[in-house]
C-alpha cells in the first residue's frame, strides 16, 4: 500500500513510539519514564491499527494504559518519597550500551538480509473482531479459559501479597 | 525509495527491534525496580508487534490470538511484580535492585 498519506501517518506513529521508548529508557526521572511510557503504548496501539488488528489496539489501550500504566504509576508514587527525589541511578552502563547496540544491529541485520519473507496473497484486511470471536470460542477455547483462571489467581495472589500485615503493627 | 514508501513487514520488524533493544537496556542498566518493569513491558510490546505483523502478512489468526494472550499475561505479570516490589519496599525501605543483596555472602 503506497498511499502517501498512509505512509506519512505510519512514520509519524513509528517516530512517536521509538522516540518515547528511548525517552523511557534514557531519562533519569522515574515519573518522566512513566508518562513517556503512555505515549509508547498509544503509538504501539496505533501500529496495531495499521496491522488491521483493531480489537487488539483497543485492548492495548484499555489494559496497558488503563491498567498496567496506572499500576506502575502507583508503584512509583508509593515507593519514592518526594523528598528524596525521583532520580534513579544506572549501573552497568557500558555492557548495557553494548547489548543495546549489538541487539538492535544483529536483529536489523537479520531482518534486512533475510530475503525469505513471502507475504501471503490473502493478508488480513478490514476488521477482525468477528474472526477473533469465532477463534476464541472454537480453536482457542481451552487456552482462553486457562488464561482467565490464571489472571484470576494472579490478581488474588497480588492482593494477598500486597496487603498490609495487621499482626506486625 | 520504493522500500521506504511502501509499508511492509520490515518496517514493523524494525520498530520492534528498537523496542526490544531499549527494553533490554532498561532491564540491564536501571537500578529502580519499577523502571526495570517498564523495560519488561517494552519487550512484551515488541514481541506483540512481531506477532501481529507476521499474522497480518501471513493471513492467519494465530498471531492475533497469541498477542491477546500475551496482553493478559502481561497484566498478570505487572500485578504480581508490583506486589513483590511493594513488599521489597516494606522490608528494605528501597526499590534499588542493586542494594537488595541480603542473600549474598
Amino acid at each position: 500500500m503506497s498511499n502517501p498519506t498512509y505512509t506519512v501517518i505510519f512514520y509519524l506513529f513509528a517516530a512517536i513510539t521509538v522516540c518515547s521508548a528511548a525517552f523511557v529508557v534514557f531519562t533519569r526521572n522515574v515519573i518522566y519514564s512513566a508518562f513517556s511510557l503512555l505515549f509508547t503504548f498509544f503509538g504501539v496501539a496505533a501500529l496495531y491499527v495499521f496491522l488491521s488488528a483493531d480489537f487488539i489496539a483497543v485492548t492495548q489501550v484499555v489494559v496497558y494504559v488503563g491498567g498496567i500504566l496506572v499500576l506502575l504509576l502507583f508503584g512509583v508514587m508509593f515507593t519514592n518519597s518526594i523528598m528524596q527525589g525521583q532520580k534513579s541511578e544506572v549501573l552497568h552502563i557500558i555492557p548495557g550500551t553494548l547489548l543495546l547496540v549489538g541487539m538492535i544491529g544483529a536483529m536489523l541485520y537479520t531482518f534486512y538480509t533475510t530475503h525469505g519473507w513471502m507475504p501471503s496473497e490473502t493478508t488480513l484486511q478490514g476488521s477482525i473482531v468477528e474472526r477473533i470471536g469465532f477463534e476464541t470460542m472454537s480453536r482457542y477455547v481451552l487456552p482462553f479459559e486457562m488464561v482467565s483462571i490464571l489472571l484470576l489467581a494472579a490478581l488474588i495472589g497480588a492482593a494477598f501479597l500486597a496487603r498490609f500485615d495487621k499482626s506486625s503493627k | 525509495m520504493e522500500q521506504l514508501t511502501t509499508i511492509g513487514l520490515n518496517h514493523y520488524l524494525t520498530i520492534s527491534a528498537f523496542l526490544l533493544g531499549f527494553g533490554l537496556f532498561a532491564v540491564m542498566t536501571r537500578k529502580n525496580a519499577i523502571v526495570v518493569l517498564m523495560g519488561v513491558e517494552l519487550i512484551l510490546n515488541a514481541a506483540n508487534i512481531n506477532f501481529l505483523a507476521f499474522s497480518k502478512y501471513n493471513g492467519g489468526m494465530e498471531g492475533v490470538m497469541f498477542a491477546l494472550f500475551v496482553i493478559v499475561i502481561a497484566a498478570a505479570e505487572a500485578a504480581i511484580a508490583l506486589a513483590i516490589v511493594i513488599n521489597i519496599y516494606k522490608i528494605f525501605k528501597s526499590v534499588d535492585v542493586s542494594s537488595i543483596d541480603s542473600l549474598k555472602e
